[in-house]
């Protein structure tokens, strides 16, 4: 017993410092086994790499400077008069939460700039959390073995958009206001349920006494709760699955290349978190957002024109402003379909997007897994999908600021939801056709310039008096990243006759399949990449200019 | 929608055209007026009238009738009133192009205050309406800014948006920015009900609730106004701040982030 | 569909993994194959210890800055009044405390970053290393473990066997959520009929929201627009916000022969009209009336309705016409109502029929 303390005690005195705590914390935690195979993860550069950190770090500014306010916010509807320093409110009747939002802008030192961080790395996030989809889809990241991970971001987007949405509504301001009333209208137009759900929100008839309170801790702890819950497992399984990486010479399916996470990208990653929040606090210290004082106490029987969302509801917005007034009376019951129909596309429009990854996997069959990222012009049909998804949301948001459009650009108000109207249903279809042939096109090209080489701009005037244009042949490490992707075969609708000579049925998800198949890999729809003996047949024949 | 576009465009060569007329004539008529001060005192009022008779005659009667009774181009103005003179011609609103758009906008003024008096005075011959305000109707002195807010959201939020940054009606119409707007024409314009504008008599908005919105739109939509958190971004709510986020704040992280992954340059190879 | 429905040809053809870090020498057989990872080439920093002490002083620069801008930050907090207000082009007039704090906060934070990401940039090794990928799922052996443990925990459990047993469970675990829902009971009231009544009623006078009066006829100009609300609703009182989302009116007054809908000329007053401010849509204070055309706009989803016809919808995505007040005028002259709306005002709703 005493031979052991002594021989621990000896150690202990030899070990520096931190390696006796590390002991310690791996004789509880096991964290030596732990860093074993992360200290040295490798992570890719690139900077669209770096959105998802964009996400992250906004989040964090956001739990960091939201427990700040909640120090100070009173969740409470009940009425008071404002006594403080902003003159133009002062004796006017207000919400406890309107007045101390209020207080914080005003009377807490610091607190609007707090309440302007809060708030533009909302936004922040949100747009980044866009961006970042868009990244993931448009390189094929999705794919196996990442469809959770790219549900889980879904999620991640989709419960920003209502975390942000109840926070904006606690001010309980004029604006916001305005905001849970058109709520409350659209939770009407549900059939059956609609009243009930209303009523079960707000405590009774609009606006009530409860739903500042209520939403607060939505805004404040269910959402934001599982939303943590998520990120986490976002990047765990990142983690797990390691990151993905583009093509290129010495990148394959079975590896990632880049630099280990200690140190270069803890201290990439790291620092990238502090200038995340120092570009978003100078933003806060030099541009206002969300003036409540401005907008005034929120009361049902005012309003004020440019009433819109945060531009992340904004696709919702245009949704309802373009939708036709349409009402269907029947046996003494309102069927609401002016709201209802934008509030189904709503879900529908996510749902298509979250849902893609399945969609496509089924189509190509494939059950491989992908590490190394499309370039979005080899998926042309995913490419031509994404772009008609992306117009459809941009559409929105087009048809959510239309007042704004129609006063700025000089424009009635009517025409400018006709074109939205029309938009709504000829953007996608033109915008799918257009980037499907953009992205032909740029195949075309870079099996031109694997086959001939780069266009260098030096033009030649051979003997017999033809001017060419020099053709530089490609290195190997170009041809490589221009040819490293896959192409797939069209599938085909397998034999009417098994293997026994008996006529099967053929299954129309199998048609379907086999014809959705063809629009993807079909002839026409992709342009095969140049074949080895193309190249030496090329090479051969025109020898190197 | 290209065709309405177009129709708003105002052709600038009326109102050259109508501008060098004006300088041509209305300058005239006024170095013509009477100078003995005794006289004038005695007939001032209706010398007043003749002079905005004459002014009329040339730059507003073409539309609005030798009498001002009206005429397919223009609205009647008898009964208009003084106050309703001194906005639209104050504010260069009248006299108008003659192409017109949705609406008639506001331009440079191309009157002296006096001749406008003038204009002012002939109309109100006419046929009784609201005389222009006085500096004490719409002077800040014993306003309440508070309750001009409320006053402010209730009855003209709705259409020039909260702080007055103006908004869009239909087809076209549009509520124009309150910023840098006189206090005096923001009086005319409630008492009078400019084109669409609905009015908003004594009798429903009194004299104070008048005083009491210019005061607050002065205190939060004029040059002294303090933006605590920073630029306004016009004072136009989510949709420029949207933008903002998108353009200024994604943009500018994206940018370092491409600084953060970029490789460093490389030693020339020697 | 399992993976035997796809035919061979459809899935990707192998790649050729050439071991990574192989020197990169021109294929002659397959020129499009993997050359490996290009030789690493140093940066200035690598080679001239000059270059890297002079990245070394601007981390230390940049991380220096930092402590500066939050001693910045701390003194500004401490010495600059909150209602104080400066001017800075471009941005205007704005808080002194907001702008001071936010900016050194911002130096503070960007230059701890910069400082970082400017050592590992220039300073921190740039070998580019690659990491092999493991499969993620597992051999036929584990899975084959893995299955034959459930099937043993399964057995022994006896949960297949005794069928009561499993029955039951679920049964119980099925309902016992639902105490959770019923919980929710008391979030609110039910809706009965609340919705379709509003705070109007016979002989309640209108009264002015500007000047807190009851109007006259008189009061109501042609052209001019007037918003009121039932007599005996005070601000002060606790079911104002409440009792405003339904009975919120608007006033406009049309000559008479203006008016085209018949029921409309019949509830008016001497050409004296009262709406519901409250849009049939999905409830914003629908106002922007029009004078000369007799609109009136929403000015959230933008429906328009006419006021001399009705208040029919004529453009937007509302669904039916705003509800009209039926008014009179009461024995001491007052503007007052002759009922409730007949009709359940703002959004429509199932039961509304």
């Amino acid at each position: 017993m005493s031979t052991t303390e002594n021989t621990e005690s000896r150690e202990r005195g030899k070990a520096p410092a931190g390696e006796r705590v590390a002991d310690w914390a791996d004789g509880r935690l096991g964290i030596y086994s732990l860093a074993k195979s992360n200290m040295r993860k490798i992570f890719p550069d690139h900077w669209s790499f770096m959105l998802g950190e964009v996400c992250m770090y906004s989040f964090i500014i956001i739990i960091l400077t939201g427990v700040y306010l909640t120090l100070f916010f009173h969740p409470s509807m009940n009425e008071v008069v404002y006594h403080g320093s902003y003159v133009p409110l002062q004796g006017q009747m207000m919400s406890e939460a309107f007045n101390s939002t209020l207080h914080i802008s005003f009377d807490v030192r610091g607190g609007l700039l707090i309440r302007q961080i809060h708030h533009w790395a909302a936004l922040i996030f949100l747009a980044g959390m866009f961006v970042h989809m868009m990244r993931v889809f448009f390189t094929g990241a999705f794919r196996k073995p990442r469809e959770i991970n790219w549900l889980f971001g879904f999620l991640l987007f989709v419960l920003g958009m209502f975390t942000g949405f109840t926070g904006y509504s606690l001010p309980d301001d004029l604006l916001s206001g305005t905001g849970v009333r058109f709520t409350e209208g659209a939770i009407l137009s549900m059939p059956i349920v609609g009243t009930y759900i209303s009523f079960f929100l707000f405590g009774g008839q609009f606006p009530g006494h409860d739903f500042v309170a209520r939403f607060y801790s939505i805004h404040i702890l269910l959402l934001p709760g599982i939303m943590l819950g998520l990120m986490v497992g976002h990047l765990i399984l990142v983690f797990y699955h390691k990151h993905t990486q583009f093509a290129g010479p010495g990148k394959s399916e079975k590896n990632v290349v880049g630099m280990p996470l200690l140190p270069v990208y803890m201290a990439k990653a790291g620092g990238f978190f502090f200038l995340v929040f120092g570009v978003i606090a100078a933003i806060a210290a030099t541009t206002q957002i969300n003036p409540i004082w401005a907008m005034g106490p929120y009361r049902p029987d005012q309003v004020s024109t440019g009433a819109q969302p945060d531009w992340y509801m904004g696709f919702a917005e245009g949704l309802i402003r373009y939708m036709p007034g349409w009402e269907i009376n029947f046996w003494g019951h309102t069927l609401v379909l002016g709201v209802f129909i934008p509030l189904v596309l709503f879900g529908l429009v996510l749902g298509a997007i979250a849902l893609y990854p399945f969609i496509e996997s089924w189509v190509t069959g494939d059950k491989s897994e992908h590490h190394i990222l499309d370039r979005p012009r080899n998926a042309p049909t995913r490419t031509g999908f994404g772009v008609a998804w992306v117009t459809v949301y941009m559409i929105g948001l087009i048809g959510g600021g239309n007042d704004l459009i129609a006063t700025h650009f000089h424009l009635s108000i009517n025409d400018v939801t006709w074109f939205v109207r029309i938009f709504f249903f000829a953007g996608p279809v033109i915008a799918f056709i257009a980037t499907k042939r953009i992205c032909l096109g740029l195949q075309r090209r870079d099996r031109d310039k694997v086959l001939h080489g780069r266009e260098t701009g030096i033009i030649k005037r051979l003997p017999h008096g033809e001017f060419i244009e020099v053709h530089e042949p490609l290195s190997q490490e170009q041809l490589h990243t221009l040819t490293a992707h896959h192409q797939y075969e069209p599938a085909q609708v397998g034999p009417a006759v098994d293997e026994n000579g008996v006529e099967r049925k053929i299954k129309g998800s199998e048609k379907l399949r086999a014809k959705l198949s063809g629009a993807y890999y079909g002839e026409d729809n992709q342009i095969p990449k140049p074949t080895v003996e193309e190249y030496k047949e090329i090479t051969s024949g025109h020898g190197h200019h | 929608m290209k065709k309405l576009s177009a129709r708003r465009r105002h052709p600038l060569a009326a109102v050259v055209v109508l501008l060098l007329a004006l300088v041509g004539t209305g300058g005239a008529y006024a170095l013509l007026a009477p100078t003995s001060k005794a006289q004038a005192d005695e007939t001032s009022q209706s010398l007043t009238i003749e002079e905005g008779k004459k002014l009329f005659s040339v730059s507003c009667a073409s539309c609005h009738g030798t009498g001002g009774q009206g005429s397919s181009d223009g609205p009647s103005l008898v009964g208009v009133g003084a106050a309703s003179v001194d906005f639209q011609v104050g504010t260069g609103r009248m006299p108008a192009a003659t192409s017109q758009g949705p609406q008639v906008v506001a331009k440079k003024n191309i009157f002296t205050q006096a001749q406008i008096d003038q204009l002012a005075a002939y109309v109100a011959s006419l046929g009784a309406g609201p005389e222009v305000p006085t500096s004490e109707q719409y002077g800040p002195d014993g306003a309440d800014i508070a309750k001009g807010g409320e006053l402010f959201r209730t009855n003209c939020a709705q259409c020039h948006n909260f702080v007055g940054s103006g908004g869009a009606l239909t087809k076209g119409k549009f509520a124009p920015s309150l910023e840098g707007v006189a206090p005096k024409h923001i009086y005319e314009a409630m008492q009078t009900g400019p084109q669409n504008m609905p009015s908003f008599p004594d009798t429903t908005l009194s004299e104070k609730n008048k005083k009491d919105i210019i005061a607050y739109l002065d205190a939060v939509n004029s040059p002294k106004t303090v933006n605590p958190g920073g630029l306004n971004l016009g004072g136009l709510g989510p949709v420029s701040e949207g933008l903002f986020a998108w353009i200024f704040g994604l943009g500018a992280l994206i940018a370092v982030a491409v600084w953060v992954a970029a490789r460093t340059a490389k030693a020339k190879k020697s | 569909m399992s993976s035997q429905d796809i035919p061979e040809e459809n899935l990707p053809a192998e790649q050729d993994h050439h071991a990574h870090g192989a020197v990169s020498v021109a294929d002659e057989r397959d020129p499009f194959s993997d050359p490996g990872l290009p030789p690493h080439e140093h940066r200035i920093q690598d080679i001239d210890e000059r270059a890297a002490k002079r990245s070394e002083r601007v981390v230390a620069m940049l991380f220096t800055v930092s402590m500066l801008a939050t001693v910045g930050f701390i003194a500004s907090y401490v010495t600059i009044p909150k209602d104080k207000a400066i001017f800075v082009f471009p941005i205007g007039h704005i808080s002194a405390l907001n702008f001071a704090l936010g900016l050194t906060l911002g130096a503070a934070l960007f230059c701890i970053g910069a400082g970082a990401v400017h050592w590992a940039r220039t300073l921190m090794s740039d070998v580019e290393v690659a990491d092999e990928r493991h499969a993620i799922s597992a051999p036929p052996e584990v899975k084959a473990k893995v299955l034959a443990d459930f099937k043993q925990g399964a057995k022994e459990s006896a949960i297949g066997r005794r069928k009561l047993i499993r029955t039951t469970m679920f049964g119980a675990l099925t309902l016992v959520p639902l105490s959770g829902v019923v919980l929710l009971r008391d979030l609110g009231p039910l809706p009965g009929t609340s919705l379709r009544h509003t705070a109007w009623s016979k002989g309640k006078l209108l009264v002015n929201m500007n000047t807190n009066e009851p109007l006259r006829p008189s009061d109501v100009a042609v052209g001019s627009l007037t918003f009121a609300k039932p007599e005996g609703v005070e601000e002060s009182q606790e079911d104002f916000q409440n009792v405003m989302a339904k009975a919120a009116l608007m006033i406009i007054r049309l000559q008479p022969d203006n008016i085209k809908d018949k029921r409309e000329l019949e509830w008016s007053h001497e050409g004296i009209v009262a709406y519901s401010k409250i849009c049939t849509h999905v409830g914003c204070p629908i106002s922007l009336y029009e004078q000369q055309t007799h609109h009136v706009l929403c000015p959230c989803h933008q429906s328009t309705f006419d006021l001399s016809d009705g208040a029919r919808v004529i453009f937007g995505p509302a669904g039916h016409a705003l509800p009209q007040l039926r008014i009179g005028v009461s024995e001491e002259g007052y503007l007052q109502a002759l009922g409730d709306f007949e009709e359940p005002v703002g959004p429509a709703f199932w039961e509304r029929g």
